[in-house]
């Protein structure tokens, strides 16, 4: 039997019972786009919170300093208060292999007011200009913090895009002045916006110097964290390993307990993608379920069909249909029903995931291998389901089928 | 050449045996018109499974064309039900929801013919049955029984096969459609030589045979040639064009 008489008597059974191929090619298609749909929402959810966590900065990871307890009697101000981390532990880490760039931080909170009488405030950083590589920061107008500011600690300040729409509004901040704390820095320039990554808005910061920070605004040498850019992710495990040994030697104590916590980025992203992986893995499974359902509902209907033709499986038998004949005509069918409620399924689910990103503002993303997956997992169940009518089918005797009423 | 030696066919069901056939012995050249004639129970729908390699013997032999069948696979014997063999059943046996052109080329699909040739080769079985051909574009469930007959005819003939089998040809037809129906297996016999086997309960049917082969229990009981042979030759099988 050739490849196109299969077809056009595969599409001779279905045009014969218009509905009932229909309704079972809606079951697969129901399954097959909520797969898709449920799939894309799931994805798009964790590919929205990698791509916020990874605009913080690429291949980062960062220093933060430990515990700090001046003795017993003192209050702790916990973790991260400790000011072991210094101006020079800078130095010790762009020693160690791998490293990119070293972005020392200090950080504060202080009120801002504008010319304009508006005031907010916000979290001041002190920074060096390898802030803009390591955390992945541009400047929208002007300039961001150079070398020469940081040495002659200039009173120059970036406003990030939020501060600078809360205190100058639809103006131009560059070149006017500010009040920090009292005194007054001069605005050189507007960051791009990120967009908030959860708890913390990078567009919601100020930056200042670093020797500013530490001279003029809060005092004191010590930094309250250090980014460090790796130059590849492979050396991401090996490079915090070896920070965290040089900046042990450097404090002088033991490397198992520092005083000290470096935080790789990888380690944030795999937490948040985690929990939007098994998020994923439970829609896909509920539009799972509904595929079976699907699969079930093409069985049936071959069954139907099986028993319904039995006379014609026989005198296709008689006339000389072999074994291998019969049971191919319905595993094409059933291949045929589940492929075009692939096809059909694909394209709702496509409309559907646009629909809810363009109704429920939550981001969806289709990705190939949701579709040949879905492609496979129909055509499997195609066949799955119609192996067993088929082989049915092809295992009549043809005197009995004959005969049957 | 169809011969039968000795054949026995026992079916089991459960405890119970069921000797349908006995001993049948016989022979039917190429070129023969026979009838099979018993009444119901009597072993002929066995013996035609037989002949039809449609199923095989218990014990015995039968050779079709000189091919022991009992040593078959399923798959050869549906070979020669394809190649050699032409059935025609007594409920037509017609897919409902396909043209007549359709039906009648169904066999030519299972042997592997290209479209362009199938029609045409359908075409020719058809006017051999003798259908009119401003109904060859019907759906077979609107013909009438011995338009429906006559296509299954055709349906025989379309692989050119050895021999014709005919199982009560005319038991769903009225006498007159029945005896159109008979005159044109007594065409196909005599203008094209074709060999015909015809199983049937009905001494009248049987007479338009050569030769009648009687069956009873199981066994043969007679089988010789007609005395009065009904031959329709004047009956004009264009009557409904």
């Amino acid at each position: 039997m050739k490849i196109q008489d299969i077809f056009q008597e595969t599409c001779i059974a279905f045009l014969s019972n218009k509905a009932r191929s229909g309704l079972t090619i809606l079951g697969i298609v129901i399954g097959i786009s909520s797969v898709i749909a449920m799939v894309s929402i799931g994805q798009g959810a964790s590919g929205q919170i990698q791509s916020s966590i990874e605009g913080l900065g690429s291949n980062l990871l960062t220093v933060s300093p430990g515990f700090s307890q001046q003795g017993s009697g003192f209050v702790s101000q916990g973790r991260g208060s400790a000011q072991t981390l210094k101006n020079d532990d800078v130095d010790t880490l762009l020693q160690v292999v791998g490293v990119a760039f070293v972005s020392p931080e200090r950080q504060g909170r202080y009120q801002i007011i504008s010319p304009i009488g508006s005031n907010t405030n916000s979290t001041v950083i002190g920074v060096s200009p390898e802030y803009a590589q390591v955390r992945n920061v541009s400047v929208a107008n002007g300039s961001f913090i150079t070398e020469s500011n940081v040495r002659s600690i200039g009173r120059v300040v970036v406003l990030g895009p939020t501060v600078a729409a809360d205190l100058f509004e639809d103006q131009d901040p560059v070149g006017k002045t500010i009040r920090i704390n009292k005194l007054n820095f001069k605005v050189i320039g507007v960051l791009q916006p990120k967009g908030s990554a959860g708890f913390f808005n990078p567009d919601d910061t100020i930056f200042v110097p670093l020797t500013t920070m530490q001279k003029i605004l809060a005092g004191g040498d010590y930094l309250s964290s250090i980014a460090i850019s790796v130059e590849t992710k492979d050396l991401m495990p090996q490079v915090q390993q070896e920070a965290t040994i040089a900046l042990a030697n450097k404090h002088l104590i033991d490397p198992q307990s520092p005083d000290f916590s470096i935080v790789s980025q990888a380690d944030i992203v795999g937490a948040a993608t985690q929990v939007t992986d098994t998020f994923t893995i439970l829609l896909a499974a509920i539009a799972g379920i509904s595929l079976i359902v699907g699969g079930i509902g093409i069985m049936n209907m071959m069954l139907t069909t099986v028993t319904e033709r039995t006379r014609e499986i026989g005198l296709r038998k008689s006339i000389g249909a072999k074994k291998r004949d019969i049971s191919i005509q319905f595993l094409t069918e059933a291949v045929m029903l589940t492929f075009f409620g692939g096809t059909v399924g694909i394209v709702l689910g496509w409309i559907i995931s646009m629909l809810v990103t363009r109704f429920t503002g939550i981001a969806t993303q289709i990705s190939v291998q949701a579709i040949v997956l879905a492609f496979g997992v129909s055509a499997v169940i195609g066949i799955i389901f119609g192996y067993y009518p088929a082989r049915r089918a092809a295992g009549l005797n043809p005197i009995e089928a004959l005969r049957y009423e | 050449m169809i011969e039968c030696k000795n054949i026995a066919k026992i079916y089991k069901n459960r405890e119970i045996e069921t000797r349908a056939l006995k001993s049948a012995s016989f022979i039917i050249n190429d070129g023969e018109f026979v009838a099979i004639m018993g009444p119901s129970g009597s072993g002929k729908s066995t013996l035609m499974h037989i002949i039809g390699c449609l199923d095989t013997p218990t014990s015995g032999q039968y050779l079709f064309d000189n091919k022991d069948t009992s040593k078959l696979s399923d798959d050869e014997l549906a070979d020669i039900r394809m190649q050699k063999i032409g059935f025609v059943f007594q409920s037509f046996n017609l897919l409902p929801r396909a043209t007549v052109l359709r039906n009648v080329t169904l066999p030519l699909v299972y042997a592997g013919v290209s479209k362009e040739k199938r029609e045409n080769i359908a075409k020719q079985a058809l006017l051999c049955s003798a259908f009119p051909e401003k109904f060859w574009k019907h759906y077979s469930n609107q013909l009438s029984g011995g338009m429906a007959q006559r296509v299954a005819i055709a349906r025989a003939l379309v692989n050119n096969p050895m021999l014709i089998l005919a199982d009560e040809p005319t038991g769903n037809l009225d006498t007159k459609t029945g005896e159109m129906v008979l005159d044109t297996f007594q065409r196909l016999h005599q203008e094209q030589g074709r060999t015909i086997v015809l199983i049937t309960h009905e001494q009248y049917v049987a007479e338009h045979a050569e030769r009648i082969i009687h069956i009873r229990d199981g066994n043969i009981v007679e089988d010789g040639k007609v005395m009065n042979r009904r031959v329709i030759n004047n009956f004009n099988h264009n009557a409904t064009k």
